[in-house]
Formats: C-alpha cells, sequence, structure tokens
C-alpha cells in the first residue's frame, strides 16, 4: 500500500464548531485521524482562586458562570457543599423550588447542546432556532427568580432567594403544557433524517469499558449503555421522591447520546410536572428562616473541616470540594468539572473516524469552556 | 449677491478637478451618504465567542431578538470577511495573543463591540492573575456594552450605536483611506513573568498590580492607533475635559457631538 504522511492540523481556538475558546491539535492520515490532542486554558478565569478570595455568598455569583448553561444546578451544587459543612438545614419548599429550577436548566441545556450539535452537522440554523425557543421560555422564568437571563444567582445557604409568585407558577406550567408537543416536532423534525443518521451512527463510539475506565459521566456513559445518574446512584436534595427512568444507549455512538439527551428531556419533564404537583403541599419556607438576613449570609463562616457534594449537571457529575479552616472564605476550593473529564475521552472516541466526524463527536460531548478551564 | 467666478475646469488637472470638488462638498456629501448606507446596513460580525456572553450574541441572533433587522445576521467565521468584531466575554492572557492578530488580520473597514463587563474592565474575574483588564489596552474599541451578560436588547443597542457612528464618517477622514500604511496593533508576547508588549516597558500586565499601560483611544472619538495619555480618561476612556462634565451629569450624546464638531 502507498505510504502517505501524517500531516498535523491546528483546529481553534478561534473556530465556529470548537464550542468556545478551544484547541484541538488533529494528527491526520489522508482524512483518517491518528491522533487528537486538545489544548485548552483558553478560558482560564481563576475560579478556584477566586473563591478562595471572596465569602462563600459572593462565591455563589461566580459558580454561576462555571457551566453558562446551566446556571442553577452550578448553584444548587455549590449551596448543597456549604451547607453540609455548616450543617445548614434546607425546608421542603425550597428544595422543590430547587429541584424545579433544576430541572428547568437541564432541559435548557439540552435544548440548547442538541441545536448547536446539529447547527455543527450542517442543519444550518433551523434547530438551534427550535432549542432556542424553548431556552427562551426557559429564561423568563430564570429572569423572574433570579433577576438575570443567565446568570441567575437565585440559590442560597438554606434556600433560595426569592419564593415562587402564584403568576410564576401559572407560567411555569404553561410552559410545561406546551413542551411535550415541543419535543415531538423536534424529533419529528430530526430523527429520521438522512443526514443525521449517515452522520453519527457508528460515529464517536466509546464501549462501556472505556467509558467506565475515563470515568465520564453524564449523557455521555449513559450513551455508553450504563445508567450511572448522581440522582439515583446517590440521591440529593429531593430526587427520591420522583419517579423517573435514566435512559441509557446501547452502542455509546453519538447518534445514542442525542437520544439520551432527548429522552432525559422528557424525563425532566416528567420530574417537574411532581414537583409542580407536589409544591402545594410542602412545607416550611422558601428559606431556612435563621439564615434570611443578608447579613447571615455575607458573613457566613464555616467550621474547620471538609466538605464534597456532588449533582448530577447536565453534562455529568459536578462536584464541589470545599476545605474551611473557620474563616468566611473557603481554604481550598475544587470543582470536579465533567466536561472537563469527558472531554478526556475525544481522542478514543475520534481516533479512526475523519476530520468531519471530529465537530460532530465533540458537538456529542458537550462541553463548556467555562467549566473545562474554570 | 456676487455670484462666484466660474472656476477653470479645462485648465486643471483632473487631481485638481477632484479636489476643487471636494472642497466645495458637491460630490462627496451623497458619496458619503451612500458609502455610509451601505457599510452601516451590512456590519457583519466575526463568529468568535469567547465565553458566556458569546451565548447571548447568539440569542440576539436567533429568532426573538432577531440581529438580522439590522444587516447584522452572517457571523462570518473568518476575520477577512468580518467588518465588526464583538469581544463577547471574558479574555484571558493566553487568548489576547489571538485576539489582536484575529483584529489585524480584518480588513479596513473594523469596528470593535466590547461585549459585558470582561471584555470591557475584566468583570468578575478582574481579581484574577490569568485575566486581562480591558480588551482596550490592546485594541481600539468603539462601543462598550455595559453587564453581565448585557441583555440581547444592549448588544442590538450597540450595533445601532456603531451604525450610528458610521453615519457620522466622511471619507476623507476615515482612518482607512489616510496615506501611509495601515497600523498594526502589536501583538503582545508571552515574556518570563507576563505579558509583553512591544513599546511598553517590563510586564505590561502584571498580576495584582495596575496595568502598565493606557487605553486606546476609541475610533469614535477620532483614535487613529494611539493611546491615551492623560491618567484621567482612564475613568472611562474618554477625552480629557469630558470627565468632569461626565461627573457633573452632562454627558450624552450631544455632548460627544459637540466634541466632534469642536475638533
Ligand atoms: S461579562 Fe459576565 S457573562 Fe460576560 S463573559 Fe464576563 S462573566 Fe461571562
Amino acid at each position: 500500500m502507498l505510504k502517505t504522511e501524517e500531516l498535523q492540523i491546528n483546529i481553534g481556538p478561534q473556530h465556529p464548531s470548537t464550542h468556545g475558546v478551544f484547541r484541538l491539535m488533529a494528527t491526520v492520515d489522508g482524512e483518517t485521524v491518528v491522533h487528537l490532542e486538545p489544548v485548552f486554558g483558553y478560558l482560564h478565569r481563576n475560579h478556584e482562586q477566586l473563591g478562595e478570595i471572596w465569602t462563600y455568598l459572593q462565591t455563589i455569583t461566580i459558580t454561576d458562570r462555571l457551566d453558562y448553561f446551566n446556571s442553577m444546578i452550578n448553584e444548587h451544587g455549590y449551596c448543597m457543599t456549604v451547607e453540609k459543612l455548616a450543617s445548614i438545614e434546607v425546608p421542603e419548599r425550597a428544595e422543590y423550588i430547587r429541584v424545579i429550577m433544576s430541572e428547568l436548566s437541564r432541559i435548557l441545556n439540552h435544548a440548547a447542546a442538541i441545536g448547536f450539535w446539529l447547527q455543527d452537522m450542517g442543519s444550518w440554523g433551523t434547530t438551534l432556532m427550535f432549542g432556542f425557543r424553548q431556552r427562551e421560555m426557559i429564561m423568563d422564568i430564570f429572569e423572574s427568580v433570579g433577576g438575570s437571563r443567565m446568570m441567575c444567582n437565585y440559590m442560597r445557604f438554606g434556600g433560595v432567594a426569592r419564593d415562587l409568585t402564584p403568576n410564576l407558577v401559572e407560567q411555569i406550567n404553561l410552559f410545561l403544557e406546551g413542551f411535550p408537543q415541543f419535543i415531538d416536532d423536534f424529533e419529528r423534525l430530526m430523527m429520521e433524517n438522512e443526514i443525521l443518521l449517515a452522520r453519527s451512527r457508528n460515529v464517536g463510539v466509546l464501549p462501556k469499558e472505556l467509558a467506565a475506565a475515563y470515568s465520564v459521566t453524564g449523557p455521555v456513559i449513559r450513551g455508553s449503555g450504563i445508567p450511572y445518574d448522581i440522582r439515583r446512584a446517590e440521591p440529593y436534595s429531593i430526587y427520591d421522591r420522583f419517579a423517573f427512568d435514566i435512559p441509557v444507549g446501547s452502542v455509546g455512538d453519538v447518534y445514542d447520546r442525542f437520544l439520551v439527551r432527548m429522552e432525559e428531556m422528557r424525563q425532566s419533564h416528567r420530574i417537574l410536572r411532581q414537583a409542580m404537583e407536589q409544591l402545594p403541599q410542602a412545607s416550611g419556607s422558601y428559606i431556612n428562616q435563621a439564615y434570611k438576613a443578608a447579613s447571615k449570609q455575607q458573613g457566613l463562616r464555616l467550621p474547620a473541616g471538609e466538605a464534597y457534594c456532588r449533582v448530577e449537571s447536565p453534562k455529568g457529575e459536578l462536584g464541589y470540594y470545599i476545605v474551611s479552616n473557620g474563616g468566611n472564605s473557603a481554604y481550598r476550593y475544587g470543582i470536579r468539572a465533567p466536561s472537563l473529564i469527558n472531554l478526556t475521552a475525544l481522542n478514543d472516541m475520534c481516533r479512526g473516524y475523519t476530520v468531519a466526524d471530529i465537530v460532530v463527536i465533540l458537538g456529542s460531548i458537550d462541553i463548556v469552556m467555562g467549566e473545562v478551564d474554570r | 449677491m456676487m455670484s462666484k467666478a466660474p472656476k477653470d475646469y479645462d485648465n486643471m488637472t483632473d487631481e485638481e478637478v477632484q479636489l476643487e470638488l471636494e472642497q466645495e462638498g458637491v460630490l462627496l456629501s451623497s458619496v458619503n451618504k451612500l458609502y455610509n448606507w451601505g457599510r452601516r446596513s451590512s456590519v457583519w460580525p466575526l463568529g468568535f465567542g469567547l465565553a458566556c456572553c458569546a451565548i447571548e450574541m447568539i440569542s440576539a441572533s436567533a429568532s426573538r431578538y432577531d440581529i438580522a433587522r439590522f444587516g447584522s445576521e452572517l457571523f462570518r467565521a473568518s476575520p477577512r470577511q468580518a467588518d465588526c468584531m464583538i469581544v463577547s466575554g471574558t479574555v484571558t492572557k493566553k487568548m489576547v495573543p489571538q485576539i489582536v492578530r484575529l483584529y489585524n488580520q480584518m480588513p479596513e473597514p473594523k469596528w470593535v463591540i466590547s461585549m459585558g463587563a470582561c471584555a470591557t474592565s475584566g468583570g468578575p474575574f478582574r481579581d484574577g492573575y490569568n485575566v486581562v483588564r480591558g480588551i482596550d489596552l490592546y485594541i481600539p474599541v468603539d462601543v462598550y456594552v455595559p453587564g453581565c451578560p448585557p441583555r440581547p436588547e444592549a448588544l442590538l443597542h450597540s450595533l445601532i450605536t456603531v451604525q450610528e457612528q458610521i453615519d457620522r464618517e466622511k471619507i476623507k477622514k476615515v482612518r482607512w483611506y489616510q496615506k501611509g500604511t495601515a497600523v498594526e496593533f502589536p501583538v503582545p508576547e508571552f515574556g518570563a513573568k507576563g505579558l509583553v508588549v512591544a513599546g511598553i516597558p517590563g510586564v505590561a500586565d502584571p498580576v495584582g498590580g495596575v496595568p502598565q499601560m493606557m487605553p486606546f483611544v476609541s475610533p469614535a472619538l477620532g483614535g487613529q492607533g494611539e493611546r491615551h495619555t492623560d491618567p484621567a480618561v482612564l475613568e472611562g476612556n474618554v477625552p480629557k475635559g469630558l470627565v468632569a462634565e461626565i461627573r457633573e451629569g452632562r454627558a450624552g450624546t450631544n455632548l460627544l457631538e459637540e466634541h466632534h464638531a469642536a475638533t
């Protein structure tokens, strides 16, 4: 056979399909990828360092900016960690509001992620607009509770910042009513599409064993067939009260990850329905009364010790680690970012496929650079 | 009233005729209008997202806010085809050489929108050791958009502001029709202790200190690629004399226009 020379090509950091400032060094043999090396750090914003300088309350604001698609879940995880260390009780109603916001966040993230992924595959615009339409509706809800569209800064230690008003409850219910229609339309639009099938079936296969070995999480590991979801594996908040299924894929290819995301949106919808039904019966207030005052929140001092909490973010297992030495800011603050760890499997997923598949596979991991680089 | 003596156009060179006409403003005022109309109606942004603000930039181009109404829906992936750079997000020290290079690669005329607190000043991450404290230290910015992230409406407003700025441009005065070579902005390099910028002694943006350089004069204020010299402008990147007036609350579009008329 003719021997061809291997070629190194550089993609990024300014590239429309790298989902932010991300760079890939691909070694190719003809059209086939031989090796792929991700280069990151272009968005290193010193998140962990700032978390060690600022007070605990101030740090909530930058957890929003970690994974900027789902600020609510980031806050949820961070507040849980601080509450665990400080032994703060969260009233039932507050837990319900948190779950509602988290699940809305998950829908928002998946709708956008699928839209971007399909855009990378060539469905210029249309599908992204579909996803963004849902996103805008959820953003209106977030804006009403948090005051900002993206960076909600809504959760507090011991609860949330504001209660849900009756109007808002109605708005959420209205959104939930229209949502199944959206997902059916979306599915009809894309599911049987020949281009989508040709470009995503049996592309970027990540076998079960490898997925576990890389400790990838989220839709990536579930797409590979392992039903690992923190909401089920180690239920936090009040997730043990809801009935929901964990979708898994069978092959572990790009298409499976897409299907898992679609189904997860349906399951989130199911959880939201139950949560909205149970919300009126929930006891307690939207925040722990002992921590309601702003001064209590801002002046919070944690006892010396350490805590680790994890939540299921739409990208995977998001973990926060706080070490306190008794002061009002963390002594050491670390984050297990799911995007970063899922990204480590990229080389193995891409090897053997063509250059054009790289962006499709990258899109199926659903990374956010704010979280990868922190 | 005495009418002007007719010009002896026959005995003038072509160049002289044109100069003469330009002085009378006959031709150019309508050419100006046409040029500016063409430019303002299709400001193509560079499709390049840095951080969270980029998502709001995409929202602005989605159906709800629909940036296409302003002629800017074509986000170009290549700087060679773009007119306007929207710096949408946190600029880190690792990324800034690429941004300056991208800016240098964009053909004239070009405009820069600094979107969000991060691009303008470092925003919530200003204290970080790796964050650039304002992109205007490296490239000149036309419009600053406050917010974290700014709402899509704010981005649209910044676009309208750029369009208003284009309306004020005069072909004879714009920098890309002047004699001489185009200004290339120095691309920062990684030194042993931080970023090194040509013309700035030592570390340009030391960790824990203040930046050792002044921001570039905004082209909206007549900047031709030079830095401010008066430390007072650091307050808001406005010319000397305006700072006090802005403090007194007299700031506004009229003030800027007065300033333009005076210069
Ligand atoms: S200004 Fe705010 S939203 Fe924009 S990039 Fe900075 S942190 Fe993100």
